[in-house]
């Protein structure tokens, strides 16, 4: 078995190789500077590596190596408020060995190997494990416990097991056979992680977003594609899930997207407080940042490099939600090597496999029961930027095919300043029924059908802007013109929603209730009005409804509204008295 | 000295085959010697132990197979000293203008690395460019990648020098350059541009690179990666804040899928390569802080769009990359308003970074907000206008047409040298705003309608 061979051709980040045997996906050390490579072809004598690093100045002729291991991750304490590259490298540590602009050649652990953790060990001398157990924990962060499982493929008695402060390669525990376990375990990312059952959501994951929540809802442990045209808001929607969800963890994955931005989520994320504990997001945050200039393998794993991360939190029975900005970006990473590699081209040259690496990608999210017993769950939540804003293209159609859940973000709505800028009549949730008595239960038995009606609404809103367009407003009956109007504050008071106000940003579940309960109340209020004689005109003045529309600004929410539905009653009335 | 070879096996369009190398590096810069004792330069595109193929930059124009070919064994790298600005170089980065060559002080990779996102900061300080619907409506901020969408036939090149000759940092008086990169166009165009650089006195302070249309296309496409080099080692090396500009990116994709299908490579959607989207995002990324540096990159490059589509390949990938975009719109162009900024499809995602309180002033976004959604009810409500007539209009919509049509009238229209500070451009937008009913104004704090509102102003005054 020859482990050095040398390089034969290179075009960009396609190298070829000779004279080494590999197999598929070994990660290979290309050239004098050993620049990481994947091996994603063979064909004789000779194998196809994608390489993670600018090639530049690369000779054919230089030496190759086998290091025999698939891409893999290192998996352990030290994760949570991490910053990795598409191949598990901590920017901060690379920013430290090469300067401020990412140059090659250059390894980092995934995880630091001078920090010491405190274990404390939950299994004793004599236990029986099995892959998948729990045998210790360490706090990781202020309200993360990162539970040590024992890596899948391994099960034994305990022969010992420590307790103390270790490095996360230093051995804590030793089966009878003679294995060692330490607190970091390697997983090759390309390979999904073993469950014991995978089960149905059936709890919605409350993203404080009022469309989202109120009417198009995730279930944790679902999907949910973001397709948009540039401008229209994706990558703020990612944002602002990252920021609120209600999950344990949160992986957020910028590949190829803006550095701009990324520095952005880095300086913001450690500022922002989670709502539940008060602590900085960033303790329960993985961010794997591969800009659209850094080299276009390794933003094709990064997107791997980040489930399998999800993944592991998810068997220590931790809800994940996973954000991908953008699966297009990833997309064209597999087109761009793919041609390359001049393989046949499928639809708009994407390769005949999108579909499947797609649907392997998605598949990897869901509701499970862990081999440790526990339950966890990881939220995968894709955004999508069709070329053109055209939902047609090859990614959105086939993403679509997989997800349960679609926000459909309009460039329209953007440009006339409507965020979070999602059509809410081209967007749909296939968890709605499934997810109804969690709202029962912990909502309110109204919600559903309050939710119902006001999306018949604003079905019935498109449909009288047909005629609108034809005829203008006046020209429709007077019940229909107030039906118009309730909408309106639908879209406006309840839709519509401030990221970057302080309030406003995040709805909870019970806001959202009253807010919309109140905005229906006043329409059928306004009917009932109307049908009693009172002229559309005076209903069209009421000042609660004015009112209503900046009640979600309000810090004193419930307070507030109280004072507004008292006024509504009252002005009511008084029309009523007329 | 290194080796020449005579080993050219085949010649297609601006690529040239080499046989039997020695090996011979990625990216590497290639000599070539024609018999008539000219050199031309080129570029590896892919190598392997029997074949080597070049992009050669001057065009293959005069080669045969018996011209000889010198592998320098470096990449491309472009000589930079304090002493490029006020010069005027060549797309390939020989000087134009019979003044000496650069002395350099350091030679610069052009591919330039990709900045560490950790070691960026994120861009915030406000770029006053003076006109109304820059400023008001998307504010560039230092640091961005802001393009400009336009069409042939529209005012963009005024555009940009309007801002290159206005933009300043409010309160600050730090050292300050462009870099202006010529890809493609006109001399004509490249006669205007260097006319009022003269004319300013910006070409002491400026570093000019021209690829004209006559000029290789494949020169096009390393000419904004010296531009970039260039604008990167004034910025990082002597605490620069440096603009550049690139006109016109269309003309380096035409460039980028020349190339493409000169190597026979699968095409993307319109012929254009699949690689299309990296290979911009190489240029755009250039853009940026990096903390603990003094000098900062500002992009505003200049984009055609073919046929005026946005979706068309070009603008759309961009619009994926850069931090918004400036849309030109040639039906306010045709009512003769200049500079004819379509707002609405605009946008300026740094946006929210550079402005309130500290920066401009707290209402802008409020501000900001309110007339875009005014303007954009005003316009929607012209097209009903169209087919039932004013008359059938409510109160309310009769205002929000107004509106829209003042606000092209006032806001957006504005001469070519008329600098307006954000003060004046957001009280324009108040006395645009005070003719709408005050209950219309949703988007707006309360708060700021007591301070700011015309009619709550004139009373507490």
């Amino acid at each position: 078995m020859k482990n050095k061979g040398e390089i034969y051709r290179i075009s960009g980040p396609v190298v070829i190789i000779t004279g080494l045997n590999t197999k598929m996906y070994d990660v290979v050390k290309v050239g004098k500077e050993g620049l990481m490579g994947e091996v994603i072809g063979i064909e004789g004598d000779k194998s196809t590596v994608q390489v993670y690093e600018e090639t530049s100045g690369v000779r054919p002729g230089e030496s190759v190596e086998n290091t025999g291991m698939s891409l893999s991750v290192e998996l352990g304490p030290g994760l949570l408020e991490s910053i990795y590259d598409g191949i598990q490298r901590p920017l901060p540590v690379l920013k430290d060995k090469m300067g401020d602009f990412i140059t090659r050649g250059v390894t980092a652990n995934g995880l630091s190997r001078e920090k010491e953790w405190d274990f404390v060990p939950t299994v004793k001398k004599g236990d029986k494990l099995n892959g998948g157990d729990i045998i210790g924990t360490v706090q990781e962060t202020q309200n993360i416990e990162h539970r040590i499982l024992v890596p899948p493929a391994i099960s034994g008695t305990v022969s010992e097991i420590k307790k103390g402060k270790f490095k996360v390669d230093e051995v804590i525990c030793t089966l009878a056979d003679g294995k060692m376990l330490t607190m970091m375990q390697k997983w090759p990312v390309r390979k999904p992680r073993p469950v014991s059952k995978k089960l149905t959501p059936s709890t919605p994951l409350i993203t404080g977003q009022r469309i989202l929540d109120g009417l198009f809802p995730v279930a944790k442990g679902g999907t949910a594609a973001i397709p948009g045209p540039f401008g229209s808001g994706k990558t703020v929607t990612q944002q602002q899930l990252a920021k609120w969800s209600d999950t344990e963890i949160v992986v957020y994955i910028g590949c190829g997207e803006r550095g701009n931005e990324m520095a952005d989520v880095l300086y913001e994320f450690p500022e922002i407080k989670d709502p539940k504990t008060g602590r900085p997001l960033m303790e329960r945050t993985v961010l794997i940042a591969n800009t659209s200039n850094m080299p276009v393998a390794a933003r094709e794993a990064s997107v791997y490099t980040g489930i399998t991360i999800a993944e592991y939190y998810r068997d220590m029975g931790y809800d994940v939600s996973l954000m991908a900005d953008s699966t297009s970006r990833w997309a064209e990473a597999m087109r761009e090597i793919s041609s390359r590699l001049e393989e046949m081209p499928g639809e708009e040259g994407y390769p005949a496999y999108l579909a499947a690496r797609l649907s392997e990608f998605y598949e990897r999210a869901g509701k499970v029961k862990a081999l440790s017993g526990k339950n966890g769950s990881i939220t995968v939540i894709g955004a999508v930027s069709p070329p053109g804003g055209d939902f047609s293209e090859p990614i959105t159609q086939n993403t679509l095919r997989i997800v349960k859940v679609f926000w459909a973000l309009d460039a329209k709505l953007a440009q006339r300043r409507h965020f979070p800028s999602i059509n809410w009549l081209n967007s749909y949730s296939l968890y709605t029924k499934a997810l109804g008595p969690w709202y029962d239960e912990h909502v309110s038995p109204d919600w559903v059908n309050l939710r119902n009606d006001a999306m018949e609404l604003l079905q019935k809103e498109s449909e009288l802007q047909e005629i609108v367009q034809l005829v203008g407003s006046d020209a429709l009956p007077e019940d229909q013109q107030l039906t118009l109007e309730v909408a309106r504050m639908i879209r406006e008071y309840f839709l519509q929603q401030n990221a970057y106000h302080e309030v406003d940003t995040f709805c909870p579940m019970d806001k959202q209730f009253k807010l919309l309960k109140s905005i229906m109340s006043w329409g059928d209020k306004a009917h009932n009005a109307l049908d009693g004689g009172a002229p559309i005109e005076d209903i069209m003045k009421l000042k609660s409804k004015d009112e209503l529309a900046k009640v979600k600004y309000e810090k004193e929410f419930d307070n507030a509204l109280g004072v507004i539905l008292k006024s509504m009653e009252d002005e009511f009335s008084k029309l009523r008295g007329k | 000295m290194t080796k020449e070879y005579k080993t050219i096996s085949q010649i297609a369009g601006p690529l040239i085959f080499v046989e039997k190398t020695e090996p011979v590096g990625y990216n590497e810069l290639v000599n070539i010697n024609l018999p008539d004792g000219t050199t031309k330069r080129g570029q590896v595109l892919d190598t392997s132990n029997d074949i080597v193929v070049v992009q050669v930059f001057e065009g293959t124009g005069g080669l045969n197979r018996d011209c000889g070919v010198r592998f320098t064994g470096e990449t491309i790298k472009l000589p930079v000293s304090k002493d490029l600005l006020g010069r005027i170089l060549s797309g390939a980065g020989e000087p134009l203008d019979g003044g000496p060559r650069i002395v350099p002080e350091d030679r610069l990779e052009i591919t330039g690395a990709a900045i560490n996102p950790y070691a960026r900061l994120p861009p915030k300080d406000f770029i006053q460019t003076g006109i109304s619907t820059i400023d008001g409506m998307n504010t560039l901020v230092r640091g961005q990648k802001l393009p400009i969408f336009s069409g042939s036939g529209l005012p963009h090149n005024e555009i940009a020098l309007q801002i290159a000759r206005q933009a300043r940092v409010r309160g600050s008086n730090e050292p300050f350059a462009v870099v202006f990169a010529a890809m493609g166009i006109t001399n004509e165009e490249a006669q205007y541009f260097m006319s009022d650089f003269e004319r300013t006195g910006a070409l002491e302070r400026a570093v000019v690179f021209l690829n004209l249309a006559d000029d290789p296309a494949v020169e096009r496409l390393i000419t904004p990666r010296l531009a970039l080099t260039a604008a990167e080692y004034l910025a990082y090396e002597h605490d620069m804040h440096v603009l550049v500009i690139l006109t016109d990116i269309t003309n380096y994709c035409e460039a980028l899928r020349q190339m493409g299908a000169a190597r026979e490579e699968v095409p993307g959607r319109r012929g254009y390569p699949g690689y299309m989207y990296t290979d911009l995002a190489s240029l755009y990324e250039r853009a940026g802080v990096v903390k603990g540096r003094k000098g900062s990159v500002t992009q505003f490059s200049i984009l055609s769009m073919p046929g005026d589509d946005i979706t068309h390949p070009i603008p759309d990938l961009s619009g994926y990359i850069t931090e918004g975009q400036i849309v030109i719109s040639r039906e306010l162009h045709r009512k003769g308003i200049y500079p004819p900024v379509n707002v609405l499809p605009s946008l300026s995602r740094l946006m929210n970074s550079g402005i309130g309180a500290t920066r401009t002033r707290e209402d802008h976004k409020a501000v900001s907000d309110q007339c875009y959604a005014a303007y954009a009810e005003g316009k929607d409500l012209r097209g009903l206008v169209a087919i039932v007539g004013k008359d059938a209009l409510s109160e309310r919509d009769k205002k929000f047409l107004e509106f829209a049509d003042m606000f092209e009238d006032r806001f957006v229209r504005q001469g070519i040298d008329e600098n307006r500070d954000i003060e004046t451009t957001l009280s324009i937008g108040w006395e645009l705003l005070a003719e709408l009913p005050e209950a219309q104004l949703t988007r707006i704090d309360n708060k700021y309608i007591q301070k700011y509102h015309p009619a709550h102003k004139a009373k507490q005054e």
